[in-house]
Order: structure tokens, then sequence, then C-alpha cells
């Protein structure tokens, strides 16, 4: 099995008076094809760890290596490559252009890749029909629910078939009822191979995970839990 | 392994360039006005100044444009010979003329002194004078009559007539009219003093040297041998069109080979162009008006756009996250507020020739632009644009995508 992510003594301190260590030296491996959700109270430094592993923000110390690159040491136009190519964001408050329609919307998460604009669109319409949403290429995010929103994102992040799904509580602005169903698709997902990590506060959800792993004031560990 | 680099197309920019203008169409419209209008004062100044400066005084008059004439320089105040002609026209003038490349006909012409003498058309002398009129007379070649384009009926005098010094004469139609000739296939006589002369036509009308049209019109050889005329006053000339300016600077030296400058040649004034101070002030002070309006142009133009990096935090915190460099959201916003800029440039181009043409046409004149003016706006309207957006790129390539993404 390859590794997805490898960190090995990651830390990140923010500069301060005193300076604040918001996640400690970390060890983890995630393998290709993992569902772990990240768990954590607010301020537990989870929002940290998930900006690093997004490649948004730099470790102070450690090696992090993405799908086999070593992230130290890169230039910013290859980190924005390997975002662009590798990871797959999917945000609490979805982000999408409101101006635009869903497979517009979609096809913007392969705009900093080489490519034609047609094979784009062609890869948006497929992403979308594989979140459940091929009838609706031309709506604008408006007329959309929020589990709809929450879809047409998640199509997105698949647009550019990355290695890691990256969600931000992706469920933090839904119902119950939507939760669940964008959770199904997150299963989905997983099951056909996608590595994904999830960070949420809500332990239901973390539970749909294969791997959870618990972080407090910047400590991270892993909760044994029982493969199914 | 070496990552790939993340890449921005210069299509991608121009599709979002196109897509994030078009998505608030008031707005964008709104923001360009500025500039719009500093570039429409711009290229109607210019524009009009052209136009001005291209205009030919006066109207073409082909009968003006064809008429040379050349008259003896006047003495002024030598030996008291005041006024008098220092230098004499030849009698040839005509003939020697008309050998000129150009010249369609010429003749010379004089007024005759007729020492105050009557003029009647009845032999006999009426004591209570009601039949005997003053009437000028004119002497004048043969050539005369067509360099003048005069209309006679009957005839007029030839070379035969002006040689042998024949007492034939020409009625103008006002001189008939005064002196009751009305018709002359019966060859009526007419008396100057005691000078009896033959009418062989009555001149109608004549184009050029009206004042024959109220004269006795003789053969230049008859005023020299009865009314002692020293020298013809002047030569009219008809030159082809376009030959003028030549023939004006020939006919001297033809007519005078010794001394070419005591002729006096007056020829029709050459085409000029206005060109005066007064409209280069006037072209200063809207070129600095519209410097003016392009730097408010170029503010609001810098303003919205700020505005419009602080709204959209959240879409440059995406953008980031899906592979965006700082250069990339920087690039983007530069490459909007450039596309807004020479669209403003577009827009004020087409405004400052619209109008151009309206004041031309309210003016009859024929609008002139340098093609560099239309072609180059919209570039001018591109670099203000770039210059405007240079700021608010700046900020939003420093936008924190963390800070962005959690505010969106």
């Amino acid at each position: 099995m390859t590794a997805v992510v490898e960190l090995e003594g990651v830390e990140r301190t923010f500069d301060g008076t005193p300076p604040v260590e918001a996640l400690k030296a970390t060890n983890v491996v995630v393998n290709q094809g993992d569902y772990v959700a990240i768990v954590g109270p607010s301020g537990s430094g989870k929002s940290t760890l998930l900006h690093l592993l997004g490649l948004l923000d730099s470790p102070t110390a450690g090696t992090y290596r993405l799908d086999g690159v070593d992230t130290q040491g890169i230039s910013e136009a290859e980190k924005a490559g390997l975002r662009a190519t590798r990871i797959g964001f999917v945000f609490q408050s979805f982000h999408l252009l409101a101006t635009r329609t869903t497979v517009e919307n979609v096809a913007l998460g392969e705009l900093y890749v080489a490519g034609s604009k047609a094979d784009r669109k062609a890869r948006a319409v497929e992403a979308l029909t594989r979140v459940g949403l091929g009838h609706r290429l031309d709506a604008y995010p408006t007329t959309l629910s929020g589990g709809e929103r929450q879809r047409v994102a998640v199509a997105r992040a698949l647009a550019a078939s990355p290695a890691l799904l990256l969600a931000d509580e992706p469920t933090g602005n839904l119902d119950s009822v939507t939760t669940a169903s964008i959770l199904d698709l997150f299963d989905e997902l997983h099951q056909s191979g996608l590595t994904v990590m999830m960070i949420t506060h809500d332990r239901n959800v973390a539970a749909r995970a294969d791997r959870q792993l618990n972080i407090n004031d910047g400590v991270v560990t892993e909760e044994a839990m029982e493969r199914a | 392994m070496t990552p790939a680099r993340s890449t921005f197309a210069l299509r991608d920019m121009v599709s979002e360039a196109v897509i994030a203008l078009t998505a608030r169409p008031a707005r964008t419209i709104l923001t360009a006005l500025g500039t719009v209008l500093g570039v429409a004062a711009l290229v109607a100044t210019l524009g009009l100044a052209n136009t001005a400066g291209n205009q030919i005084v006066g109207r073409f008059n082909e009968l003006e444009a064809t008429s040379v004439a050349v008259t003896p320089q006047r003495n002024t105040g030598f030996g008291g010979r005041d006024g008098q002609s220092v230098s004499f026209i030849p009698w040839d003038a005509g003939d020697r003329l008309e050998r000129l490349n150009g010249v369609v006909a010429a003749g010379t012409k004089s007024d005759v002194d007729i020492n105050g003498a009557l003029s009647r058309s009845v032999p006999v002398v009426d004591p209570t004078g009601l039949n005997e009129f003053q009437v000028p007379m004119i002497a004048v070649s043969p050539g005369l009559f067509e360099a003048a384009r005069s209309e006679i009926i009957g005839r007029a005098f030839d070379e035969g007539h002006n040689l042998r010094s024949d007492p034939v004469a020409v009625l103008g139609r006002g001189a008939a009219e005064r002196l009751n000739v009305t018709r002359i296939d019966n060859s009526p006589a007419i008396f100057i003093g005691d000078q009896a002369v033959t009418v062989i036509g009555i001149m109608s009308d004549t184009a050029r040297e009206p004042d024959l049209l109220n004269a006795i019109v003789v053969p230049d050889g008859y005023a020299r041998e009865r009314w002692a005329l020293n020298a013809p006053a002047e030569v009219v000339v008809e030159t082809e069109v376009g030959a003028a300016e030549l023939i004006g600077t020939q006919a001297a030296v033809a007519l005078a080979p010794n001394a070419p400058e005591q002729l006096r040649v007056t020829k029709p004034p050459s085409p000029r162009r206005i060109r005066t101070s007064v409209q280069d002030d006037v072209n200063a002070l809207f070129l600095a008006l519209g410097g003016l309006s392009l730097l408010v142009g170029a503010i609001g133009i810098a303003n919205v756009t700020l505005v419009s990096v602080l709204e959209r935090t959240g879409e440059i915190g995406l953008r980031q996250a899906l592979g965006a460099t700082r250069r990339h959201v920087a690039a983007q916003f530069l490459f909007e507020s450039a596309a807004l800029g020479a669209f403003a440039g577009l827009l004020g181009t087409s405004l400052g020739i619209l109008i151009t043409v309206i004041v031309s046409a309210s003016r009859d004149w024929t609008p002139v632009l340098e093609a560099w003016l239309p072609l180059s706006a919209p570039f001018i309207g591109a670099a203000i644009g770039l210059l405007a957006g240079t700021y608010p790129a700046w900020k939003a390539s420093a936008t924190e995508p963390i800070q962005a993404l959690r505010n969106g």
C-alpha cells in the first residue's frame, strides 16, 4: 500500500509572545484508500493540521511528503501545482461562485492545470454526474439546496482527480438528512478508492470514517477503532 | 520527483476577466465611465483640431482659380509722376502670353481717355442734347473677348480690324441700351464726339471684366490712332485649371523680359489651411481636461477594483486552494482592470469619433482623423486600467488563503 500522506515530526509554531505551538511534533501516515476523520474541539489545532495537509501553510519543523513528494523546499508554484493536481478541497461554506453555473464552478477545479476548456468541461460534467447532479449542470448555486451545493463543491474537488480529498467540516452547514446523504457520498468515494481526510467536531460524523485522529492542544493521537 | 507547477493560461485569464466583468454589467459600465469620458474628450479634441486645421479656406471657385491679371507697377512719388505707369505693357501682350503652356486666352484692356466726348447714335447734332451721353470707351485686343468669356451678339472684331485701326465697336449691353442701339444687322453707326464707328456686335454678358458691359469696346489699334492711347493698361489672362500659379510667375517675364519686376501680377490666392494660435490654446485646454478626466477615471477603476478585491476575498482563497499562486491572483486582477480600461478606451474612442463627425457635419466640414488616434486609444485605456489595477492586484495577491477561506 502506498502512502499518500506522510508526516514526520511535523510541528507548527506561530510567532508571538509567547509563541503558540498550534501543532506539536506529529507523525501520521495515511495510505491510499484510507478514510480518516480528524476530530477535536475548536482551538485544538485541527484547522492548522488541515492547512498544513492542504499546503496552504508550511510546517516550522518536520517533513511532509504528499503522494511521495517532499514538500520541503519546493517553490510556491510547485506547491500550488500540488494543490491543483493532488488535493481536492471541500469547505464548510462551499465557496461556490454565485455568478457561474454548476458546471462552470466545477470546471474551476482544473483552472490552474494545463488543459483545454472542452476537456475541463467534459470532466466537470463527469464529476457532477458522479455526485448525482448530472441533471443540474446549468443551474446557478443560488437555486440549489445546501446539500446540492456541497455536492457541487465535492464535484469541483474531484474534477482534477486528486490523490487526496481534504474536507473541512463538510457537513457543518447542513441538516441531519443532508449530512447523511453527503456522508453516503463520501462512503461511495472512499469505496471507489479515493483517500479522504475529513475534519469534524461531530463524533457521529467521525464514526463513519475508518480511522479517527483525535487532536487536543496540538497533540494528535490515533483512536483505536474496530475495522468494519 | 518534482511536482508540476500550476499554470494559468492566457486564454483562461481572458475568459475569467470577461466573466468577472460581465457578471455585473452596470457596475462595469459605471466604473469605466470616467475613462470613457476622458478618452472621448482626448479623441474629440485631437479629432476636431485635425478636422478644423484641414479645412480649406473658402470654396473652390473655378473662375477665380483660372484668372491672372498683369498691370504695370505704379510709380510712387518719384519726380511728381505719382500714380503713373513706370513700364509699358506691349501691344502684343495677348499673343505673347497665349504662347505660354497653360494659357487658354489672353488679351489687353485699357480705358480710353475720350476727353469728355459725348456719344450718340444719330448723325444729327441735337441742340437739346437729349440723345447724347457720356459713355466710357475701353480698348481691347481681340483675344480679350475669349479671356473675359464674353458673349457677343453679332461679331467681335478680329486681328484684321485691330491692325487696320478700323473704326468698329462692340457695345456693352448697358451702353447699347443707353445709345438706343437695338439691332446690329443693319450695321448701325454711333458717334463719339465727331468720330463715327460702326457697331458690329453687342456684348450680352461677360464672366470677367463686367465694366465692359457699360462701355463702347473698340480695338486697340483704333484707340491708339484716334484717341492717343499710349500702352495697354492691363492684360487679362484665362489659364487652365491649376495653371494660374505657374502662369503668374511666367507672365511678367514673358511681357517684360528686361524688367519683370516692373509688372504686377495678380493671381488667385493659393488654398490655405486654417491654423491659428487661438485654436492651439483651446486644444491645450481641452487636452488638459481630457487628461484630468483620465486621471479621475483611473482613480475610479482603482477604487472599484479594490472594493471588488475585498468582496471577493473568499473567491481569492478558493482560487489559491485550487492551485493559484499569488502571481496568478495578481495577474487576474491586473488583467481585469486592464480589460476594463481597454473597453473604456474603445467606448471613449467611438464616442470621440462620433462627436468629431457630428460637429463636422454641423459645420459642413470634412472630418479628418489621424489613424493612430483611434487605433491607440484602446491601448491608452488598457494602460490606464493596468496602472489603476496595480495596487488592488497587489492587495489581492497578499490575501492569506487561510483567512480568506474562513471568512468566505
